[in-house]
């Protein structure tokens, strides 16, 4: 199983230091809309510099390589333990090489594992398919964005917001509006509308492994994440909240079933820096990419 | 934008001359601090501390450091979100007279206040450049209770050059942060039609 470390130390290198080319490209946008000679103008340049450095130097791009997130597709009736030990060792070697900072403590003592390693981390699920080869998704998602997630229970009074999707939408710019200062703008929102607490802050993460330009099957999902990304735009809060044209760079909404007591909608914010990685095997052929299976929108149930 | 070269130690009338809005390019000494080395510099009032601070640029940062032969080297060194320190600051710029505080996502009113009161600036940098801002780190001078509080928590001492930074609160009391959540709260009121508070 020393192949399969190896695989997982290269693709925690991936993940953190080479931004996917889907993010870049949408900053590479923002930039595009901003006045030069502004703050975010400039923040937008040294982002993208920042981008081109860390992958030459094979560094994090950003210091807080964050809670890892791993979903591994595998055939059913496969074991688990194996791979499990695999991504426990390729985590402490990936620290030790400094493609990781170390990142977990315990809660209690303040005390640094050193090693990424700790109580619940890193967070594994897996999914069994009827296919030969597995295929692996790691996300890394810092805590300065993870702070700002937050989870809303309609109807909420503040807002106004009742249980439809206006409800839904005054929520997420709510959520927006309060992330500023905290989570490092332009950023990806991730939403759950329903589920119980607990699937919706899953699912709310999950979609942060879509691609940035993907379009959701399911066409009023579609078109509320457009209104959103159209209306936090203009805000005006823009890149580190310096003002500007661009406060986010996508939406990704997933719909869940709920109780008829609950309308839950939970909103996962990720900063600018979304840094996910994917790795195919299948026989001895190792195939990295940034294609993530998890989070891919699913044709809605009519 | 006006574009500002500083250099530390930072004296009073130099940080008072700086607007929010100026660019600026900070070289010296910056001192990562963090969760728990705020709550430390605050309880504990550590002596040791006071000669590296006074005139110093303190940095909300936990950096991803290698030891390099034996020297240490900053790999990956952006800001960590600044309102976590909100309730210490105002403190640490009094007792350990700090000129800037470097950051991202800028602090509150007290921090504002103390900025005014003792003639200090918040310097914002771009979160999540992290390499491209390791790359102004050219020495590190020493680290301070590494031990004890981790990596990312200790005291790392940066001899920096030409670190870039936006003043985005300054001694006179303005504030872009200010500005901006005001401004954006306005838009989101049009946006759903009714006053929130």
């Amino acid at each position: 199983m020393k192949n399969l470390q190896e695989t997982f130390v290269e693709l925690l290198r991936r993940a953190a230091t080479d931004l996917p080319h889907d993010v870049e490209d949408a900053l590479t946008r923002a930039q595009n809309e901003e006045r030069r000679g502004t703050a975010a103008h400039s923040a937008l340049s040294i982002i993208l510099q920042n981008a081109v450095a860390a992958r030459e130097a094979s560094a994090p791009l950003c210091q807080d390589t964050g809670t890892h997130t791993w979903s591994v597709y595998l055939p059913d009736g496969a074991k688990t333990e194996p791979i499990l030990k695999a991504i426990r060792a390729a985590t402490v070697v990936a620290t030790r090489k400094s493609y990781l900072r170390p990142n977990q403590m315990d809660s209690l003592s303040g005390k640094n594992s050193g090693d990424n390693l700790g109580v619940g981390h890193p967070g594994v699920h897996f999914v069994p398919w009827n296919r030969s080869g597995m295929h692996v998704d790691v996300l890394l998602k810092g805590g300065g964005c993870e702070n700002c997630s937050m989870q809303y229970s309609l109807p909420e009074q503040r807002l106004g917001a009742g249980r439809d999707l206006a409800g839904v939408r005054a929520c997420l710019l709510d959520a927006v509006h309060r992330s500023q200062g905290r989570g490092c703008a332009p950023g990806v929102l991730g939403v759950a509308i329903g589920g119980d607490r607990t699937t919706g802050y899953a699912t709310a993460k999950e979609q942060f492994f879509r691609p940035i330009q993907d379009v959701n099957p399911d066409p009023r999902l579609g078109a509320l994440e457009n209104d959103v990304l159209s209306c936090a735009n203009r805000l005006g809060i823009g890149p580190m909240g310096f003002g500007g044209r661009t406060t986010l760079l996508a939406v990704k909404i997933a719909g869940l079933h709920r109780l008829p007591a609950s309308f839950f909608v939970t909103v996962g914010y990720m900063c600018w820096a979304c840094r996910r990685a994917s790795v195919a095997l299948e026989g001895r052929n190792v195939r990295f990419s940034q294609n993530a299976l998890a989070g891919r929108p699913r044709r809605p149930a009519v | 934008m006006t574009v500002r070269e500083i250099q530390t130690p930072l004296d009073e009338t130099t940080v008072r001359s700086l607007r929010v809005g100026d660019e600026v390019f900070l070289s010296g000494l910056m001192v990562t601090a963090r969760d728990v080395a705020h709550k430390f510099m605050v309880e504990k009032k550590p002596t040791f501390l006071r000669p590296l601070l006074r005139g110093s640029a303190i940095y909300h940062c936990g950096p991803v450091m290698k030891k390099e032969r034996s020297a240490w080297k900053a790999v990956s060194a952006g800001p960590t979100t600044s309102a976590r320190e909100e309730p210490f600051t105002a403190d640490v710029i009094q007792s350990y007279r700090v000129r800037a505080i470097v950051g991202k996502g800028g602090m509150g009113p007290r921090t504002l206040e103390a900025c005014r009161r003792f003639g200090a600036v918040y310097l914002h940098a771009v979160g999540g450049a992290a390499v491209s801002l390791a790359q102004r780190v050219v020495h590190v001078r020493d680290v301070l209770k590494l031990d004890e509080f981790g990596m990312p928590e200790a005291f790392w001492v940066f001899e920096v050059e030409g670190f870039p930074t936006v003043v985005t609160m300054d001694a006179s009391g303005a504030s872009l942060h200010a500005e901006i959540a005001a401004r954006s709260h306005m838009a989101l009121e049009r946006f759903l039609g009714r006053a929130i508070r």
